[in-house]
């Protein structure tokens, strides 16, 4: 596969890593009252669509860039590209 | 024998005769050859025998797609087994072998099965050889293992290198035939980077097998202008012998060019073969297609082949596969074959065409509306039985007979992203789906433009669609006049006649009885067919067996074909060998080796090696008069406890970690607190994962107010330093923090002992105090050592004495180590390997790796306090589950054997001392052991049920694997110095 | 109709004409007792002792496609119960001793052959985790070994012993590990239920779950609606895609993994063996082709198929591992979908829905457990309880925080 990172251009998913669910961008509140439950969901309930995912990948062997790719499990083509840090500061301060 | 079957013309070179061997035997062909056709040209038709019944069989086929003429090719290390004659191009001095048969080709043993065939019929093995129990693994599956199989490994390790490239295009194109060049041609006069590759090692495909004229002159003409044309282009890269082997995603293409496979051994330097990982942004598939057989009774003798393939050895390399041959075929262009064998001077004895409106001619007799109902001869065809129209059988001498039941879209690339064929009526065969590899299209005979004429232009037109894609306008060549004869087929799969076999897949052994059995038993899917029979999974997957079975079952189910369906083609085109997906990554360069700075002074000093992930570290330094490691392990340990020793520790992971929010980065990471640690300061560090079990473990020092040093475990350095930036980057972007790995930046070296400080007196420039009241116990800071060398210094201890950690630039590291080792002369400096720092550390009672294993809490290790309950970190919510937080759970103790001449092993298990041992009484386990030369006894740290409040009990320490079982007292897991007194010296 | 030799001897002289078929085609009955969705080994087994062991009646197994086309006919044949964890070694001891009477109870030779599994070490740590692992296996009443270099080097000398980049200093044994003949698992356990009277059920998909206050009535299907007492899912690989019908995550994501075959070699493996500084395991089928594989490629994905750098890293481990495989061809690859679970072991319970059960979360370990899965699944369908070797396998364990982590690598389904 190719990921095109948003600074470096194209790149092999070789030169990558691969955490998952995008969607652990959102750590949630850890002082809530139902944190634990809240936490539980956050770290294994994970979205797992056939179809379009966003999940998170890594520049290991590039820039370290974190990205969020947009991507569909059932033909792996790659719609979007993100960088992780601004999807995160995108939620501002919803920590 | 000497070439008697060698006809006039072809692409061979007689003025360069090649001298080869087949099962010893000595022959001779030409440049140019190929085995087939040379044993072919030598009147050899028998060349081996098949995978169940071990019936003689000859070339099918004259290119990749041959499932029968495998051989056994080269000799040694060399030897490649499975080596299709019909691609092994010829060189002087090939080797070849036949296989798969016992003792000779002609009299075979396992020739038996064939005899036997009715009780091996398709998926027998699945109703028998149950009784008694024990038969299938002692007697049965032995004899199976044995027989199965087609030729033998050397089992030598490969002699010959391979390597692996990259490749950039805008297009690819693939497959050399008229398509493929139309294709190649218009994007490379449009100014495109095309790389052109042909599994051949000669390109023109059908061109080539053909006796064909392109602007009213022979094709040869065109083609070699077209060649010169593309071999002088600077932006097109010419690839034959290079087989593109799969489709992946985005446009990546694997492509494997057999450097040397046509040479006997390869040039010096050069790989044997090289795996180009292409990454085209468009491709055309032209691989044009493959003929396929019609099914009939006794139809895989050596001498029956497709009626292509005849044609290809008579027009490609002059070569009669007997002077007799007969033609059978439901399609116009059996007649083709026939007529250019007419045209090479191979007696065409007759046309035996399914329809009754066979076209007529005067060069060969046409038998119209009859079949190929039988054959005979032993070891090679030498006659047929032939069912005329009017019900009458007719016998009819020849040694070869070409069979055209129709040819198939070569599509086998289009499945390998999930795309399924699609039928295609008009020539009755599957094509390209509706999904397909996204960039690529096809072109040619491979999308059923069976004309040359018209796999001209859609190779032309395929090229300038996919060039607009990416914004280039190609205009369409001038292409040559070219045939351009309907395609005229009538459907004929399989004979309908007596009782004998008809095969389908012949490398298999799968006939057209296999087919209605299963389907009598309700395998009647055509994944559940291809399972049950093993239809398509020979060497060959089934390219010319798979279609005549479907239509079969199809028939039988009393469906259609498209309704059948089709399996797919799986990745690789044909098969790759391993040595090439490897590479160079093989033997010692299978991972790089990463070497500390020290190395090479540690090589000098008896260094023993050992591998920690990918670096060489100093396991102990041993001495002339030692004879066992674990006296120069002993001898390392009491040196550093007595007076000094160094040992390399570069290898933990640095991160440097800087900003105004340094700290409270490094405060939510950490699972105890950083916030308020002092300039000037060190702390220890414990990150847990977001699920609450221990991560791993390191320090941090706090060089200035917003620059922490951050140390790692050698082993995640890498996962630690990711985990960080995710952190960073997705967690808390809003803090001003940055990271770096700096391991390979800094040299570090431990300087551990009682003279620890003596010695560092000497290295570092006297200007800094480091005195215990200067520099105390988890001071940190900048220094100069060696007369202003930049140097960090920090005091931290892993084995339990006063202790330090020097840090100088990588490139200093060297002769840090050789400074050290001379100033610490007087206190008996002792270096000391990754050996001792364990034992130093078990004595110590720290954890390491064998303890933070993942699967460990830090109440656990005996930290649960750390984990601070007034500040978020990672980890804290979900550390405090309660399957996490047992208070009888796993905790970490000490064992000391209760007698001394017992020694704990890492890995065994602990057991009440009046328990069985069994799985249920498990009270633990020993996760490191050691002999402690301090104690002189063996210790171990241990998780033990219940843990520290059971300090003092007796346990016994079991290892069934090795049949070990004493007691041992459970002890603080602090075995020296448990109040820290000597760290803080 | 029973197998035999002696039916196969007359049968062949008789030219094949009284076999009958494996398994009956029905249409599907309005309604069943049980229905259990996923015609694969799981299902199948889980069908079939549901009726054998269990007695019960009414059984139905829908299967979207083909029977046996998941994972159950993609995978690399290899049973082992070689685990460490108190809550996985006896549910996998448990299974590999069903499978060593497996093809005498199912009158169908699914060809399996323990031939042992060789796992191999390459430095001191390693070698303790083995023998951890190998004395809970013990324990456990299952079989194991710890051998030596010299002892690996008698059993496999072909192994790359003098140039290794990363030294085999010993070996895991369990010689009872080995391979079967994975289609035949699905099409024994298929006729055995066909004939106990579960109607099997192909090109059957299940479209959605129908529900009353909280309790399953049936499900909707493309072959219309079919009420059912319990509905069992045994999809593996598609769990989190069935399951979110019923309005559930689970603790699961699909990944894809690799499998490879080489062309047919006379015998040059004699078990299975697996490499421990890379990611490659082989053992040889009886045909002849080394069956091997590696790790996952490491992204979510549906599409059963992977990509090239995977290829060339197995291959890589398969070379550093044994260099005289360079001149062996691989003929096919694959991919198969796995449900990769947030701590590598599998969940067979109950969920929050009355008469719904989950089967799911097997990760790539899935064929080995087939007969126990099944058999344990039918227990907790039969019986409401768990079988006594799956007590461990809950839903809530994650949120209990009592995970069952063999590899220790916590929430990251792609390293487990």
């Amino acid at each position: 596969m190719i990921i095109n990172h948003p600074l470096l251009g194209p790149r092999d998913a070789q030169e990558f890593s691969y955490l998952g669910d995008a969607r652990l961008i959102e750590r949630p509140d850890p002082a809530a009252p139902d944190a634990a439950q809240q936490f539980f969901d956050y770290l294994y309930l994970r979205e797992n669509p056939a179809g379009s995912h966003r999940e998170l990948w890594y520049h290991e062997q590039g820039d370290r860039s974190w990205l969020v790719v947009t991507r569909n499990t059932l033909t792996h083509e790659i719609t979007e590209v993100e960088l992780a840090r601004n999807v995160a500061l995108a939620r501002g301060g919803r920590n | 024998m000497n070439q008697t079957n060698r006809l006039q013309g072809g692409l061979v070179d007689r003025t360069k005769p090649l001298n080869f061997t087949f099962d010893g035997k000595a022959l001779r062909g030409y440049a140019g050859d190929t085995l087939a056709s040379a044993l072919l040209a030598n009147g050899v038709r028998l060349m081996g025998r098949s995978f169940k019944y071990h019936r003689p069989r000859g070339p099918l086929t004259a290119g990749s797609e041959e499932p029968n003429a495998l051989v056994e090719l080269r000799s040694g290390g060399q030897r490649e087994p499975n080596t299709r004659a019909t691609t092994a191009e010829l060189f002087d001095g090939l080797e070849a072998q036949s296989q798969n048969r016992w003792p000779s080709l002609k009299r075979d043993a396992l020739a038996i099965n064939d005899v036997m065939s009715n009780f091996l019929a398709a998926g027998f093995y699945y109703k028998t050889f149950m009784w008694p129990k024990a038969f299938w693994e002692k007697l049965y599956e032995p004899v199976i293992r044995n027989a199965a199989g087609l030729g033998r490994l050397s089992m030598q390790p490969d002699p010959d290198s391979y390597d692996k490239g990259f490749l950039h295009c805008d297009l690819l194109v693939i497959g050399a035939g008229p398509a493929g060049l139309a294709a190649a041609l218009t994007a490379a006069r449009a100014g495109a980077q095309v790389v052109l590759a042909d599994e051949d090692y000669v390109l023109g495909g059908r061109l080539i097998a053909e006796r064909m004229e392109l602007n009213d002159a022979p094709a040869g003409e065109w083609l070699a202008a077209t060649l010169a044309e593309l071999q002088a282009m600077p932006n097109l890269r010419l690839m034959p012998r290079s087989t593109v082997v799969g489709a992946f995603d985005h446009g990546i293409y694997g492509i494997v060019e057999r450097v040397s496979d046509h040479l006997s051994v390869p040039v010096e330097g050069k790989p044997r073969q090289i795996l180009w990982r292409t990454y085209a942004r468009r491709a055309v598939l032209c691989t044009g297609a493959i003929e396929r057989p019609i099914a009939f009774e006794r139809n895989d003798r050596p001498g029956i082949m497709l009626a292509g393939a005849l044609r290809a050895y008579a027009n490609r390399w002059g070569v009669a596969v007997h002077r007799r041959a007969a033609i059978f075929t439901n399609n116009d262009d059996g007649h083709r074959s026939a007529a250019d064998l007419a045209a090479k001077g191979v007696g065409v004895c007759a046309v035996i065409d399914t329809r009754a409106d066979a076209p007529r001619s005067e060069l060969y007799e046409v038998i119209a509306g009859a079949e190929v109902i039988d054959t005979h001869g032993r070891l090679g065809l030498e006659n047929i039985s032939v069912r005329l129209a009017n019900g009458r059988t007719r016998r009819i001498d020849c040694g070869a007979l070409g069979v055209s039941g129709g040819w198939n879209p070569n599509v086998s690339l289009l499945c390998h992203q999930n795309g399924r064929p699609a039928w295609n009526g008009d020539i009755a065969a599957f094509g390209p789906g509706e999904k397909i590899p996204p960039g690529l299209r096809v072109a040619g005979a491979a999308l059923g433009q069976f004309s040359t004429a018209a796999a001209l232009v859609s190779g032309a037109e395929a090229a300038q669609v996919a060039l607009a894609d990416l914004g280039t306008a190609a205009h369409l060549p001038e292409l040559p006049r070219a045939e351009d004869a309907p395609v005229r087929i009538a459907p004929h799969w399989y004979v309908r006649h007596g009782k004998g076999r008809a095969w389908l897949d012949q490398q298999n052994d799968v006939t057209v009885k296999d087919v209605k059995l299963a389907h009598r038993e309700g395998f009647r899917s055509v994944e559940l067919l291809k399972r049950y029979t093993t239809l398509g999974m020979a060497t060959d997957q089934g390219k010319t067996a798979n279609m005549g079975a479907l239509a079969i079952m199809a028939e039988l189910a009393g469906k259609t074909i498209p309704e059948t369906g089709t399996t797919v083609f799986r990745p690789p085109y044909t098969p790759v060998a391993m040595g090439v997906l490897a590479g160079r990554a093989r033997g010692k360069a299978f991972r790089p080796t990463r070497l500390t700075p020290s190395h090479a002074w540690a090589e000098q000093n008896g260094a023993v090696f050992v591998e920690t992930g990918n670096w060489l570290r100093a396991q102990w330094f041993a001495r002339q008069s030692e004879t066992h490691w674990r006296q120069s392990v002993d001898r390392e340990v009491l040196a550093v406890r007595a007076s000094v020793g160094v040992c390399d520790v570069t290898t933990l992971g640095k991160i440097d970690v800087q900003g105004t929010d340094a700290a409270e980065f490094l405060n939510r990471v950490y699972c105890n607190g950083f916030a308020k640690l002092a300039v000037g300061r060190t702390r220890y560090g414990l990150m847990l994962r977001e699920d609450g079990i221990a991560k791993d473990d390191g320090t941090a020092a706090r060089l200035a107010q917003d620059h922490f040093v951050v140390t790692t475990t050698t082993a995640n350095a890498v996962s630690v330093f990711r985990h960080m930036e995710f952190a960073r980057q997705c967690l808390w972007p809003e803090l001003d923090v940055q990271l770096i790995s700096t391991t390979e930046a800094w040299a570090q070296y431990a300087v551990a002992g009682p003279n620890a400080r003596n010695l560092l007196r000497k290295i570092v420039d006297p200007v800094f105090d480091i005195s215990n009241e200067g520099f105390p116990f988890m001071a940190c800071g900048r220094v100069t050592v060696c007369g202003g060398l930049r140097a960090r210094l920090f005091r931290i201890s892993f084995s339990g004495e006063l202790a330090y950690e020097i840090a100088v630039p990588t490139r200093y590291g060297d002769a840090l180590m050789r400074e050290l080792m001379q100033a610490g002369e007087e206190y008996g400096v002792t270096p000391y390997g990754t050996e001792a720092l364990g034992v130093l550390r078990i004595e110590k009672g720290h954890a390491a790796g064998n303890e933070l294993n993942g699967q460990t809490t830090a109440a656990m290790l005996g930290m649960g306090r750390l984990v601070s309950t007034v500040k978020d970190s990672i980890g804290a919510v979900l550390s405090r589950r309660e399957g996490l937080s047992d208070e009888d759970g796993l905790r970490l103790v000490g064992l000391q054997p209760v007698s001394a001449a017992d020694r704990i092993v890492s890995g065994a298990h602990l057991i009440n001392l009046d328990s069985e041992t069994s799985a249920k009484c498990d009270q633990g386990w020993v996760s490191s052991a050691a002999h402690s030369p301090h104690l002189g006894c063996s210790i171990a740290l241990a998780f033990l049920r219940g843990g520290a409040s059971r300090i003092g009990e007796i346990i016994r320490v079991v290892s069934p694997l090795e049949g070990t079982d004493f007691d041992a007292r459970i002890v603080s897991p602090h075995f020296i110095d448990p109040e820290g007194g000597r760290l803080r010296a | 109709m029973r197998y035999s030799g002696f039916r196969i001897l007359k049968e062949g002289l008789t030219g094949h004409k009284g076999w009958r078929p494996a398994w009956r085609e029905p249409e599907p009955q309005a309604a069943y007792d049980y229905l259990i969705i996923g015609g694969g080994g799981h299902g199948l087994a889980t069908a079939f002792y549901l009726a054998s062991v269990f007695s019960k009646a009414r059984i139905a197994v829908l299967e979207k496609g083909w029977l046996g086309g998941g994972n159950i006919g993609r995978n690399t044949t290899i049973i082992r119960s070689n685990y460490m964890l108190d809550g996985n070694e006896p549910f996998y001891e448990f299974s590999m001793k069903l499978w060593e009477g497996l093809e005498q109870e199912l009158n169908y030779n699914a060809m399996v052959s323990q031939r042992g599994i060789l796992n191999l070490s390459h430095s001191d740590a390693q070698r303790d985790a083995f023998r951890r692992r190998g004395n809970a296996m013990l324990m456990n009443g299952a079989d194991a070994e710890l051998l030596s270099r010299e002892q690996v080097r008698k059993m496999a000398p072909f192994l790359d012993f003098d140039n290794a980049r990363f030294p085999i200093n010993g070996g895991l044994l369990q010689r009872r590990g080995g391979t079967v003949r994975h289609d035949a698992v699905a099409w024994g356990y298929a006729r055995a239920a066909d004939k106990r009277g579960v109607d099997i059920i192909q090109n059957c998909k299940v479209t959605g779950f129908r529900m009353n206050g909280g309790t399953i009535t049936g499900v909707e299907t493309t072959r219309g609606y079919i009420a059912a007492g319990k509905v069992g899912c045994a999809v593996a690989g598609n769990s989190s895609r069935l399951m979110a019908m019923a309005g559930m995550r689970l603790p699961i994501e699909s990944h894809v993994l690799q499998a490879f075959v080489t062309e047919a070699l006379k015998p040059v493996v004699p078990g299975v063996i697996t490499f421990g500084a890379g990611h490659f395991y082989v053992s040889q089928s009886d045909k002849g082709g080394l069956v091997f594989g590696g790790d996952l490629d490491g992204y979510n994905s549906y599409a059963q198929r992977g990509n090239l750098p995977t290829v060339e890293d197995v291959a890589e481990g398969g070379m550093a591992l044994m260099p005289i495989i360079g001149r062996a061809r691989l003929l096919r690859m694959w991919g198969g979908i796995m449900d990769m679970s947030m701590d590598g072991s599998p969940i067979i319970d109950r969920t929050p829905i009355d008469g719904l059960y989950f089967n799911g979360g097997w990760c790539y370990g899935g064929f080995k457990a087939t007969p126990a899965s099944g058999y344990a699944f039918a227990h907790l369908l039969a019986t409401d309880t768990p079988h006594t070797t799956a007590g461990a396998y809950r839903l809530d364990r994650f949120l209990t925080g009592r995970m069952i982590d063999e590899k220790g690598m916590g929430a990251q389904p792609n390293l487990h």
